[in-house]
């Protein structure tokens, strides 16, 4: 089938176009929908794309980074504003990915991939869409990303952490260090007290797309951040996953290492 | 097909070119511009063996959409070579036997330069990210490893020709 590319200077051209055309797909960096063109993909002809400036902006606002939806992996690396990420961002693909791979095009990536969101999700961050809605909860945004008419995103605004160490990010890979996720875990850990204060933690390879690992969290909430405090939480470490099989690891190999997983990351002896 | 128009510097030169809508760079490269250098492997990105610079930075070519690459430069193995006269990273290659079937090594070489292009005394742990995307499955990259450290040692500079007193032909 003939594929069609169109390019808007204008991010509302390219929205427009894109939720008028059931049989486009949006071009960001290119990582994921020109696989699906090499792979003769027929679900779609045309490909949209924008180079509207804003969308390559990192902005600060407030005790919020707002990311632009076209900011590369190796631009969040660079960016100060954006040092807490550069965790989550370095573990993407090799160089030669992180110079293609967008932020806004992560979001779309399916399992095992979108260890970025991972991140975000832990972060609790915000979507903001072409048309309006500019605060959607990326968890909500996670279940509907595949709809129509198919959302464009114009940026992500993540809380920044006011304790950069409370932000921990670990990569489980079989081949380091450029591997696919067998699990992913980010967890945005603040403290008052010595005790764990609104602790946010989101799985990646979990499920059909980044999970936030609720029974965790809630065992977590007020815990020290001790081997005694965070048993209750390796408990319920599987609730709620639902793992796929894949050529990385088989669904029942990612829920028996799952706990040990999640204890290197809390306790700090992962990497 | 629709067709369009576009131009862009490889290795140096101008190139003007009519690309289809949808087209990779990689095909484009080895299809309408005859450098067969950048390889074709696994078209997901995964291999690296398509890997090109672009503006300096490495990107694999088979997901790159070719009209993006308008007015750009791209540098592939083909112009690390100064005529006869091999770049450093090339001659250490051949030096160490960091090529076996070679079908990776024009990627290989390629983000070996992007690397010491930024970085020209970079530490194993340097040389084995920069190659993190890129695929062998005949050396065990450890001779990759070592040939690209060696040429950082002969003096690699920016220009990417020997400075220093290593062999050249």
């Amino acid at each position: 089938m003939p594929m069609h590319s169109q390019v808007f200077s204008q991010i509302g051209e390219a929205a427009h176009a894109l939720s008028s055309n059931r049989s486009s797909r949006y071009f960001g960096g290119g990582t994921l929908v020109m696989r699906q063109v090499n792979a003769g993909n027929q679900s779609f002809d045309t490909i949209i794309r924008s180079t509207d400036p804003s969308l390559k902006q990192v902005q600060i606002s407030g005790d919020q980074v707002i990311i632009g939806a076209s900011v590369t992996m190796s631009q969040v690396i660079a960016s100060r504003d954006l040092d807490f990420l550069k965790s989550a961002a370095s573990v993407i693909g090799g160089p030669a990915i992180r110079n293609m791979a967008t932020v806004g095009g992560n979001l779309f990536a399916r399992s095992p991939y979108g260890d970025f969101t991972t991140a975000l999700l832990a972060l609790e961050a915000t979507v903001a869409l072409s048309g309006g809605r500019s605060d959607v909860p990326i968890a909500d945004f996670l279940t509907q990303r595949f709809r129509e008419p198919k959302p464009l995103v114009i940026s992500v605004s993540v809380p920044r952490p006011r304790d950069g160490n409370a932000f921990r990010f670990l990569k489980i890979m079989r081949v380091k260090p450029m591997g696919v996720s067998l699990m992913t875990i980010a967890a945005h850990l603040p403290q008052s007290g010595g005790r764990l204060a609104n602790p946010r933690v989101a799985y990646g390879s979990m499920g059909d797309t980044p999970i936030r690992a609720n029974a965790v969290e809630r065992a977590l909430e007020g815990k020290t951040l001790d081997a005694q405090g965070i048993a209750p939480a390796l408990a319920v470490a599987t609730e709620g996953i639902t793992p796929r099989t894949d050529s990385i690891a088989s669904e029942w190999y990612r829920r028996e290492v799952a706990p040990a997983h999640l204890e290197r990351l809390l306790l700090g002896t992962g990497g | 097909m629709a067709k369009k128009p576009i131009q862009f510097q490889l290795n140096g030169s101008s190139k003007s070119v009519f690309v289809e809508e949808g087209q990779n760079l990689l095909e484009v490269l080895r299809r309408e511009v005859g450098d067969l250098t950048p390889k074709l492997g696994c078209a997901q990105g995964a291999c690296g063996s398509c890997t090109v610079l672009i503006d300096g930075e490495q990107i694999v070519s088979c997901l790159t959409l070719a009209e993006t690459v308008e007015g750009a430069s791209v540098e592939t193995a083909a112009g690390l070579a100064n005529g006869p006269t091999l770049h450093a990273l090339q001659e250490a290659f051949m030096d160490g036997f960091a090529a076996q079937c070679g079908f990776c090594t024009p990627g290989m070489l390629v983000s070996a330069k992007a690397l010491l292009d930024k970085n020209p005394s970079p530490s194993r742990g340097d040389v084995i990210e920069a190659i993190s995307g890129n695929l062998c499955r005949c050396t065990g990259y450890e001779p990759i490893i070592d040939a690209i450290l060696a040429a950082a040692g002969n003096g690699h500079n920016s220009a990417g020709r020997y400075s220093g007193s290593g062999r050249q032909s």
